[in-house]
This record gives structure tokens, sequence and C-alpha cells, in this order.
């Protein structure tokens, strides 16, 4: 108790607070503790442990003023504790701020209510300029409430029948106005071509110039033939995003019957939504793969809304199998120590802190199962080797304009990135230098593999090269591709 | 046609000096690697017959070789693929599969559409060679 005895501590009135017993720098976080990190940017005149016990006081039991009412509880455990404040390096005004939060104060296995409490009031208020939730440690106990990825990769591998490399996907373009039978001839055409996946975008629905049934039906006619031209077990990502969840589960039982192997979702059709499709996936052996719709809203600047890291998270426990987690080398955000942070986040049975990947606290991930991550957004084969590298093997490449934007048409397309790749994973398996010696690789299947000579020469002078703006705070400039 | 199962048939057959790396690749990461084949090859057929047990305390790329060099001699016109398998904890999966052997000639899929009711198909993929008994496939 830092504000005297308890009498003067709940006198009615205003008091700061730190006072009010959120700031506790001796704290010690249990292994059972919830623990959060927060960028905080106080305004001109506020005291950064000020600002950061305001931040665990309004995320946790607190209100702008001292309540009796405290006094019929166990308020010491209910009340989150800033236990530890740092300025932020290079960044003037900014402060990282440690927060430590009791199990008891979280509902089991709902993210929804998890959030309500940690990004639910505190980002609005007036003392702070700026607020970003940067990461966030979850114990054992709480993780095993969570169901977890429906299928996870090591299942879904199984399922598929594919090991040892990169699975490749495609988004079909142009994402909005085909008709069903023309939208299955790209599906179809992609598939044969060598592609494992075929994706709906995300704000395919059902709309006028294709409504979800017939896109259905014609998606399933080319995934089933494209699976016996070739022998493969293929999907398509029928995305069963609608305005409720009846709807949205009258899409899924459909894409089942159908025989689909995969369903799909946006991230804005909100935590409890995802959730709820999560369970539906397990109960009914389908993978679940989800599109980031919306992220960037309130991911992307660094100083407000909430490390992308934080998503990851979010989803592996809120039981999602795919995620877009990015690319490095695409045409969307993405620096390569913060896109390792989110693919480890998604991958790894445990996480050590590693400050230069983002990653603030260590994270024993409970057996959850593994979420697939997907690269997706202006990648084209030549770069094979770039993302091999970066992004390793477990995770969906998805060249979209890269297969349907072939020269030859989406057959060739899709034959020259699945050459490419499995050319680029037999060379590092053999022991070479793939990443320095990607190109040549590349040219030497291109002069028996005339789709990948086509598209090496049609894309060979395309990338990305602009700035991230979320970048690691512990090295001192973006990491150069 | 050409089954494209595996992680390395989009690519022209491997030459034995070829699957001997791909070999030692497995065992530097410290994957048993076994043998299977089969003439089944639908793309739900999770179990391909084994050519004898995993290969746990093989250490010798040579001796995996002549493994699949015997089950090659033992059946010409299967297919075959080798797998390496990780047994790490969270993981205890196959780690990398890829075929070595296929029958020359690779006669593929029908798809059988049954109609349902409304504009409903159920669909079926099924192989030719399987319209013969087990072992009597691909002898042409």
């Amino acid at each position: 108790m830092t504000a005297g005895t308890e009498k003067e501590r709940y006198q009615a009135g205003v008091m700061p607070y730190a006072k009010m017993g959120y700031w506790e720098p001796d704290y010690l976080p249990k292994d059972t503790d919830i623990l959060t990190l927060f960028r905080i940017t106080p305004q001109e005149g506020v005291d950064p442990i000020e600002a950061a016990a305001a931040v665990a006081g309004e995320s946790s039991t607190a209100t702008w003023t001292v309540v009796w009412t405290d006094r019929l509880t166990a308020c010491e455990v209910y009340r989150a504790k800033a236990y530890r404040v740092d300025p932020v390096p290079n960044s003037p005004g900014q402060y990282f701020a440690y927060i430590a939060y009791d199990l008891d104060l979280f509902e089991e296995g709902s993210i929804a209510n998890l959030t309500a409490s940690i990004i639910g009031n505190v980002f609005g208020f007036k003392a702070i300029k700026a607020l970003r939730l940067e990461d966030m440690r979850f114990p054992v106990a709480y993780l095993k409430t969570f169901q977890g990825p429906a299928t996870g990769i090591v299942v879904e591998r199984e399922r598929l029948d594919k090991f040892g490399r990169p699975l490749l996907g495609a988004t079909v373009k142009p994402k909005l106005g085909l008709s069903g039978k023309n939208y299955g001839r790209v599906v179809y055409e992609a598939l044969k071509g060598g592609l494992d996946f075929t994706k709906d975008d995300e704000n395919i629905n059902s709309q006028p110039f294709m409504r979800w049934r017939d896109r259905y039906l014609y998606v399933m006619e080319a995934v089933n033939r494209a699976s016996a031209a070739t022998g493969e077990v293929k999907g398509h990502y029928l995305n069963v995003t609608a305005a409720t969840m009846e709807d949205m589960y009258e899409r899924a039982e459909f894409a089942k019957e159908l025989g689909s192997v995969i369903v799909m979702v946006d991230l804005v059709i909100g935590y409890t939504a995802i959730q709820s499709m999560a369970k539906w996936a397990r109960t009914n052996d389908m993978i679940l793969h989800l599109h980031r719709a919306g992220n960037s809203t309130y991911s992307r600047q660094k100083n407000h809304g909430m490390n992308f890291r934080v998503i990851c998270k979010w989803m592996r426990m809120a039981g999602v199998d795919h995620i877009h987690a990015g690319t490095v080398v695409g045409k969307l955000e993405g620096d390569p120590l913060m896109i390792k942070g989110f693919y480890d986040t998604l991958r790894e049975p445990q996480t050590p802190i590693n400050m230069e990947n983002g990653l603030f606290f260590e994270q024993d991930w409970a057996s959850l199962r593994k979420v697939m991550p997907v690269a997706s957004g202006g990648i084209h084969a030549g770069q094979m080797h770039q993302l091999l590298h970066y992004l390793g093997e477990d995770v969906v490449l998805q060249f979209g304009g890269g297969t349907i934007g072939h020269p030859q048409g989406i057959q060739a397309g899709a034959t020259a990135n699945r050459v490419a790749l499995e050319v680029m994973v037999k060379a590092r398996n053999e022991g070479r230098d793939y990443l320095a010696e990607g190109p040549e690789i590349l040219e030497q299947a291109a002069k028996w593999c005339s789709p990948l000579r086509a598209a090496l020469e049609t894309w060979k002078d395309v990338t990305f090269n602009y700035e991230s703006t979320d970048t690691p705070d512990f090295v001192p400039v973006a990491t150069p591709v | 046609m050409r089954i494209t199962q595996g992680t390395f048939s989009f690519l022209p057959d491997l030459t034995d000096e070829e699957i001997r790396q791909q070999v030692e690749y497995c065992m530097k990461n410290g994957w048993p690697i076994n043998v299977e084949f089969t003439d089944d090859p639908h793309p739900r057929n999770s179990y391909w017959e084994m050519w004898d047990f995993p290969m746990f305390d093989l250490k010798d790329a040579a001796a995996v070789m002549f493994e699949i060099d015997s089950c090659r001699q033992a059946h010409p016109n299967h297919y075959i693929k080798v797998n390496g398998y990780n047994v790490a904890r969270g993981r205890e999966t196959v780690a990398l599969s890829f075929i070595i052997n296929r029958p020359k000639h690779e006669p593929g899929f029908r798809l059988v559409r049954q109609e349902v009711r409304g504009r409903t198909i159920n669909y079926a993929v099924h192989s030719y060679a399987t319209d013969k008994p087990e072992g009597e496939r691909y002898t042409d």
C-alpha cells in the first residue's frame, strides 16, 4: 500500500493511479500472470510511471476516482500492476511499460473477454497521446483453456500428403466481378498447373455478380478435376464470411457437403465468430484459413494500436490454421526481423525472449497446435530463394498475380512456381548456398522449363523496396532485404 | 499423366546420386528413412506398403541406397517413395517424402460424378489401375 493507511487510501476523491496500487516496481510476476508490454506516449508533463499505472488501472479494476466498494474485494489481487517502465531506444517521449494481470481477471477460453480488458478502454485515455500493445505473455494454465488451431501444421500436412516443402497457393483475380463459371476456370487451371491451394479473396462473399452457392459448386468441380488430373489432394479456401453466424454455418456446411478440405474467414468477423468457426472446423475435419483483413488499420503505425504479433498470439489461441503474416519481399509491409517474430510465434512450441524480433517475453505454447503462416502479396517465382530463406518450409506461398498474370497462361504460371519451389528445396537439401546461388539455380531450371523461363523474364525487375514502418526497436535501422 | 505427389515430382526423375543427396540430408537432420511402395496411388491412400521397417539404426547413406535399390528391383513397376521421418516432439510426422520410382505408363484417374439433389454433385477420384486386383496392376 503506497498511500499510507487504508483509511487515507479510500477517502473519496481523485488520487494518482500510481498511488492507488497500480504501480509496484518491486512486483515479481507470477508464472500464472498474464503479462503485457505497452508502448506508451504520455501527454506533455505526464510522468511515464503515472501513465503506466493509469494503463494498468484502466485495463483492470480502476475508474477515475476512488471507490469505497474496492474494500469489499481482495482488490490487491485484481489490480493490474505496472512493474517496469523503460524508455524506448531512440524514441524520445515513448516508454515501454510492463504490466502484470492476475489469471482470475479473465474468463477461460475467451478472446473477447481477454481483449475487452487489455484493449477495451485504455486506448482512448486522455493522459496518453498514443498507446500500442506490443506483446503479451500467456501462462500455460490459461492457454490450456483454449482449443488452439483446429487442424495445425502437422495434421494439415498429413491430410494433404504434402511434406518437406512450402505449400503453394494463389488468390483468384480479378477478385471481384467474375461469374461462378469463370471463377472456377481460374481455380482449375492454377491447381492443375501445380498449386496446392487457390483462394477466395477477403471481399468475395456473395455479391450480385456471383452468389456463394454458385461459386462453391463451380469451385469444387475445379478442385476435383484438378485432383484427378494430378493425383494430389487439392483445396480452395472457400470464404464463408457473412453477416451472421447462421449464414456462416450454412455456408461452411455446404462447403463440407461438397468435400472441401478448407474454408476461410476474414479477421473482420470478430474474435468470437473466429472462435466459433474454429470450433466448427475442429468438429468437421476442416482446415480454417484466416485472411487478416483490416489489421493494418491498427497494427501498422508504430506508436498506436497493437503489434501484429499480438494478433498472431490471439489467433493461435482462437484456433485458426492459416494466417497471413507477411512476405518480407512482397508488396505489403514487413521488416524481416519483425516477420521472423510473427512466424516464430505461429510455428514454434516455445519462443525465448528475442528483442530484435520484437518478442519481449518468453512464451511456452503448452502444446497448442501450430498455425501455418501465409505469405501473400506481390511475390513471384524469381524470389523463391529469398522466400525459402526468410520464411522457411512451413508456409503457404501465395502467388496471385504471379500465377494468373503469367504470359503463357494460368497453368504455366502455376507450373513455373512449383518448379522454382522444388528446385530450390532440392538445392537447399543438397547443401548448396541457395540464397546466394538462387538466381543461377532458377536460370538452370528455366533451361528445361519454359514456363519458368517466361516467369523470370516477365518479373525479373519487380521489387518493392520501401522502408517498413513497423521496425524493431533494438536495431537502429530497418533491415535491408 | 504424371502423378505429382511428393516433394520433387515436378522435376526430372532424380538420379541415384540425387536420391543419395536427399537421403544424406535426412540423415544429417537425424530423420530415420523408410521406403514405401504401392500400386494404388489414390491421393488419399495413406498406407502404402512398407519395405521392411523404418531404418532407425542405419547411419550410412550407402546402406539406405541398397534398401531403396532392393525395393526397386522387387517392384520395378510400382510407385516407390522415400520418406524422412522427424521424431522430434510436437512434430512426429514425415518431414520429406519423394517418389523415386513410378510405372512406365501412368493411366491416372477418372473423376466420377454422381448427380444428387439440386445442382450438387458428389465426386469420387477413381484410379483406372485399381480396376485390376492388387499386384496385377501396371503390368502392360
